[in-house]
């Protein structure tokens, strides 16, 4: 953390549709480690956010319990959020999704809120498709509570004092595409130039995108032998695809299809250009994003990019035929039509 | 684009905009740092050492530091330097023991000095504390050059420049006044080991249009006019003055001239504003005072009635301007007279040396400017130096004392019997400003204040009395919000390669954008390539050696960095630090210094 916040200064800064300098989405000052991935994570969905003129308010911010869930504090200041209990993210994501599903849903967590305490949550949100971005920035270690391993700390990692994990690892990838999400991505945080375009599309995308964004622990899980440092990450680091994500029609030029890039239209408008970095892989065949994430792991390479996009699945509002009006804009007298209402209806079950 | 050497001692010298922008290379966040502290006599001394003469230049430098200085980038307009330094010397205690003293004993060498303005007092107070036997001969009964002659009191007092040029006199300087040196060759042919020429640019330019003769009553040429007033030989004027020339000359005289009983003053230019030569603040004081600027307006001739002026005749001008504002076509548009009493002329002043021979070795181009050498001030005749506005024609005082600090130097160096070119380079030495965690030696926070005006003296009050000092100097409140507005641009941000571990953290918090890890190309390409594209050409971009991880490279674009020290403060390895970087500038007795420890 430093010692004052960041002096506001945009008068060197594009302003984006809605008048706006990327300054105009930052949160409070961040008291996360110096060096802290997750900052950098913050600070791509701020750029993310501004590029889409998304109004900053328009955002609704979920999180749980640990370093990593702290930082809805520090994006979009002009926004609502919770911080909920360890691992109830989801929860309380599903509950304001059916109250309003007028708002941008970002949810963001940490591998040990998603993948331990929290895994049920995680895995339940995933079948229901709730609408909302989530983002899991995965340092192998639980860092608000000093370090201790997580369930996605890989197999023979080291931790900080050199001892192994013997456990295998949950690899959330993995879990999402098992459960059936639509959207499932890998990122690091080093690298904004993949990140900011997957958070774009993912805030796009109908549905659950997650997006498990390698994300160091620079305090405790950033040393020689650990698997998810910046150096190691950076040495493995392998793009399986590149995501370009063009929000305005008007805006799509050659550049994009170059190479065969395939171009998929989504259902919040906008358009995905994917671009292969390797031979063969499609992002539309699931069973081969399960297999390139589990098989083949030859010499550790870490797989990036958007695994997996099926934009056609009903979201939880759809498949659920919730009312589009956002309950705070429902008339007072239909959202309690009166005792007479609630006599005639318990009448039906008698 | 090769990484950047930051040994070279120019490099950190360019980000502290104000020093690098300075003539004399004044150390201003320095000395601002200093009042802040309430050091104001340390902080006169810093000055002191650089530009000499800090309470005459605290009112009246031309400033070049301000319109350079970052802060007016960063928002809208600079920090009030030169009003800082008119604080240090306000506000200082009694400094005529810390001053350079005068030597117990001198060298034998004799050095003449011609003029008694800026330049050759700068040459005699750098000189004389190392012993040399300085003479100052000066035409006028008192020292100062155009700085007491010309500058008028109500901007510059009398009491400012006496005690500024009394400590160098006090170091042993012999000042001939009332004598004018009317052949160089006889004064050369006197026994002195070196001579300086610091005698000005003294010929105000006259303008010989239709009715010059007849009026010649009633039309002034303009520094001799204010010279005049100086020396209280003339006291008063017409009601009606007409001002022709729109540079800093014509903002004294118009404004002299309300103080000697005109009423109605204007100033008249021939070409629109942004052509003007004098500098902003000096339009603004002037038209604060109700002088009217009228532009378009070309002197055509003098109107004369009775063998007495009445009037000027001018061409009203109409021009053609293209997309950068040059002029690409000029019409008169018709003619117009404006009645006067007076009619002031303030259109340049030239070089003027008829008491040097044309036959002693001292070669002048056709424009009759002598031919000086630009680093060591000599002319073409050996032991013959010259400075300030006599060497290259008028500038400002600022570059008078520079040219005097450099032909100090080599007049040393010719006594010595070295070689002239053969000077000490300028060196940069860096002392990391960490304290602790997120701590630093200076104050690194931002403040977002607007630049302090100057609280101006009543201007009734002002204007019946000549000598009355119209800027009345920043109140304790002032000072204290002006000097936060520094952004201590001489604590340097440093950058050690290979301890990055490209984490983005620095990038992120950095609040005006500057930092960048991007895939290293040539200049033109990398300045498009960064967070915010680098388009001020005129700032450098840092480029470091190439990281461990990823071969890229970090960028910083100097441009606007606040050197609020936040990418130190987040960077893990500290891979980033913040250096505190004192710039060398050396003058004479570092020379001399240097061959004491050789
Ligand atoms: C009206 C006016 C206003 C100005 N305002 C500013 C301002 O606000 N800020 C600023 O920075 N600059 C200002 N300047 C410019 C500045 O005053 C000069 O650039 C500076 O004084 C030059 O210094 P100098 O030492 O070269 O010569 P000068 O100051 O011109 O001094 C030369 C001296 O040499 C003497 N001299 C000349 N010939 C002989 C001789 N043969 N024998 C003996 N003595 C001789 C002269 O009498 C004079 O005293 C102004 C100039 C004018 C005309
Ligand atoms: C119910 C409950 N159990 C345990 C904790 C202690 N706890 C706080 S944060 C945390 C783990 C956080 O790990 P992760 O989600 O990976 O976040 P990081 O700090 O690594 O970003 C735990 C176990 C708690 N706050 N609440
Ligand atoms: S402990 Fe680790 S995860 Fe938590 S803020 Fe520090 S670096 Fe980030
Ligand atoms: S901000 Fe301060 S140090 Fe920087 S250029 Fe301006 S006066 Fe100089
Ligand atoms: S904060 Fe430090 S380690 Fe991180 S990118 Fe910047 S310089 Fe490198
Ligand atoms: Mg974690």
């Amino acid at each position: 953390m430093t010692s004052m916040s960041k002096p506001f200064i945009d008068k060197h800064l594009p302003k984006n549709k809605l008048g706006l300098s990327v300054r105009n989405y930052e949160g409070v000052m961040s008291t996360l480690c110096a060096g802290c991935g997750h900052d950098s994570v913050t600070a791509a969905l701020v750029q993310a956010f501004w590029e889409l003129d998304l109004a900053p308010e328009s955002a609704a911010k979920v999180s749980g319990i640990g370093c990593s869930s702290k930082t809805t504090a520090y994006f979009m200041g002009q926004s609502h959020g919770i911080n909920c209990v360890h691992g109830r993210m989801p929860s309380v994501a599903t509950g304001a999704n059916a109250a309003n599903g007028d708002l941008n849903y970002i949810g963001i967590s940490g591998d040990g809120d998603s993948l331990s305490i929290g895994f049920g949550q995680f895995a339940h949100s995933i079948r229901r498709n709730l609408n909302m971005l989530y983002i899991l920035e995965n340092n192998g270690v639980y860092g608000l509570t000093k370090g201790q391993f997580s369930a996605a700390a890989d197999y023979g990692s080291k931790s900080k004092k050199g001892i192994e994990n013997d456990q295998m690892p949950i690899d959330p990838c993995v879990q999402a595409l098992t459960l059936g999400a639509g959207f499932v991505a890998r990122a690091f945080s080093g690298d904004k130039t993949q990140l900011v375009p997957l958070i774009k599309a993912g805030l796009k995308h109908k549905g659950f995108a997650l997006i498990d964004v390698i994300s160091p622990c620079v305090t405790f899980n950033d040393h020689a032998g650990s698997t998810k440092s910046y150096a190691h990450t950076y040495k493995y680091y392998h793009p399986l695809v590149h995501t370009d994500f063009v929000a305005h029609a008007d805006e799509v030029t050659g550049a994009y299809d170059q190479d065969g890039a395939m171009r998929v239209t989504m259902q919040d408008g906008g358009e995905l250009f994917l671009r292969k970095t390797e031979s063969d892989y499609d992002p539309r065949d699931r069973a081969q994003a399960i297999e390139t994430l589990l098989m083949n792991k030859t010499e550790g390479e870490i797989r990036t990019g958007l695994l997996y996009l099926n934009s056609d699945l009903p979201d939880m509002q759809a498949a659920n035929k919730l009312p589009k009006t956002p309950l705070n804009q429902v008339p007072y007298e239909s959202l309690t039509p009166g005792k007479a209402a609630l006599a005639k209806l318990q009448a039906r079950y008698r | 684009m090769k990484p950047t050497d930051t040994r070279d001692p120019d490099y950190y010298h360019k980000v502290v905009d104000c020093q690098w922008a300075c003539p004399a290379h004044t150390p201003v966040p320095e000395y601002i740092r200093l009042i802040a502290q309430g050091e104001f006599t340390e902080a006169y001394l810093v000055n002191r050492r650089s530009n000499v003469f800090p309470g005459i230049l605290g009112r009246v430098c031309d400033r070049p530091c301000e319109p350079a200085c970052r802060r007016g980038r960063v928002e809208e307009e600079p920090v009030a330097i030169c009003r800082l330094k008119r604080v240090a010397a306000d506000h200082r205690d009694e400094v005529k023991h810390l001053v350079p003293q005068k030597p117990a004993s001198t060298n034998g060498k004799k050095i003449a000095l011609i003029g008694a303005g800026p330049a050759s007092l700068t040459v005699a107070n750098d000189l004389a504390p190392l012993g040399y036997e300085c003479t100052i001969f000066e035409a006028h009964h008192r020292p100062g050059g155009l700085m007491i002659a010309n500058i008028p009191s109500f901007r510059l007092p009398e009491e400012v420049l006496d005690e500024e040029i009394g400590y160098i006199l006090d170091q042993g300087v012999e000042l001939k006044t009332g004598h004018r040196i009317e052949s160089l060759q006889a004064l050369s042919e006197s026994g002195y080991d070196a001579v300086f020429i610091g005698s000005g640019a003294p010929k105000g330019k006259d303008l010989r249009i239709e009715g010059r003769d007849e009026a010649d009553a009633n039309i002034h040429i303009g520094i001799d006019w204010l010279e005049s007033v100086a020396f209280e030989h003339v006291d008063k004027i017409g009601k009606e003055v007409l001002i022709i020339g729109v540079g800093n000359t014509a903002m004294d005289c118009c404004r002299t001239s309300l103080r000697l009983g005109a009423d109605d003053v204007k100033v008249m230019a021939r070409k629109p504003r942004q052509f003007f030569k004098a500098s902003p603040w000096e339009l603004e004081d002037a038209e604060d005072e109700n002088v009217d600027i009228l532009v378009n307006h070309s002197p055509k001739r003098f109107v004369v009635e009775n063998g007495k002026l009445t009037g000027m005749e001018f061409e009203l001008m109409e021009y053609q301007l293209d997309e950068d504002g040059r002029i690409t076509d000029t019409k008169i548009a018709g003619t117009k007279i404006i009645p006067c009493t007076d009619v002031i002329l303030a259109i340049g002043q030239e070089n003027a040396f008829p008491w040097i021979e044309r036959d002693i070795g001292i070669e002048f181009d056709k424009w009759g400017v002598p031919i000086v050498d630009e680093t060591t001030f000599e002319s073409t005749r050996k032991g013959i130096f010259f400075g300030g506005d006599s060497a290259f024609g008028p500038k400002n005082i600022i570059w008078a004392v520079e040219h005097g600090h450099q032909a100090a130097i080599s007049i040393h160096k010719h006594c010595e019997g070295s070689a002239l070119d053969s000077r000490l380079p300028r060196g940069v030495n860096l002392q990391s400003a960490k304290m602790g965690v997120n701590e630093w030696m200076y104050s690194n926070s931002y403040t977002g204040e607007h630049r302090r005006q100057m609280p101006l003296a009543e201007l009734k009050a002002r204007l019946s009395n000549r000598k009355m000092e119209v800027e009345t100097g920043y109140t304790a409140e002032q000072i204290a919000t002006e000097v936060q507005r520094c952004l201590n641009c001489d604590v340097q941000t440093v950058f050690e390669a290979p301890l990055c571990k490209e984490c983005d953290a620095c990038m992120d918090i950095c609040p005006v954008d500057c930092l960048s890890i991007v895939p290293v190309a040539e200049e033109a390409e990398l300045r498009q390539s960064l967070r915010v594209p680098a388009n001020n050409k005129d700032q450098d971009l840092f480029v470091s050696e190439p990281l461990k991880d990823t071969g890229r490279v970090m960028i910083k674009d100097e441009n606007l960095c606040l050197h609020c020290g936040l990418c130190a403060e987040r960077c893990p390895t500290a891979a980033w630090d913040m250096q505190d970087a004192d710039i060398f500038i050396p003058h004479v007795d570092d020379e001399t210094r240097k061959v004491a420890a050789e």
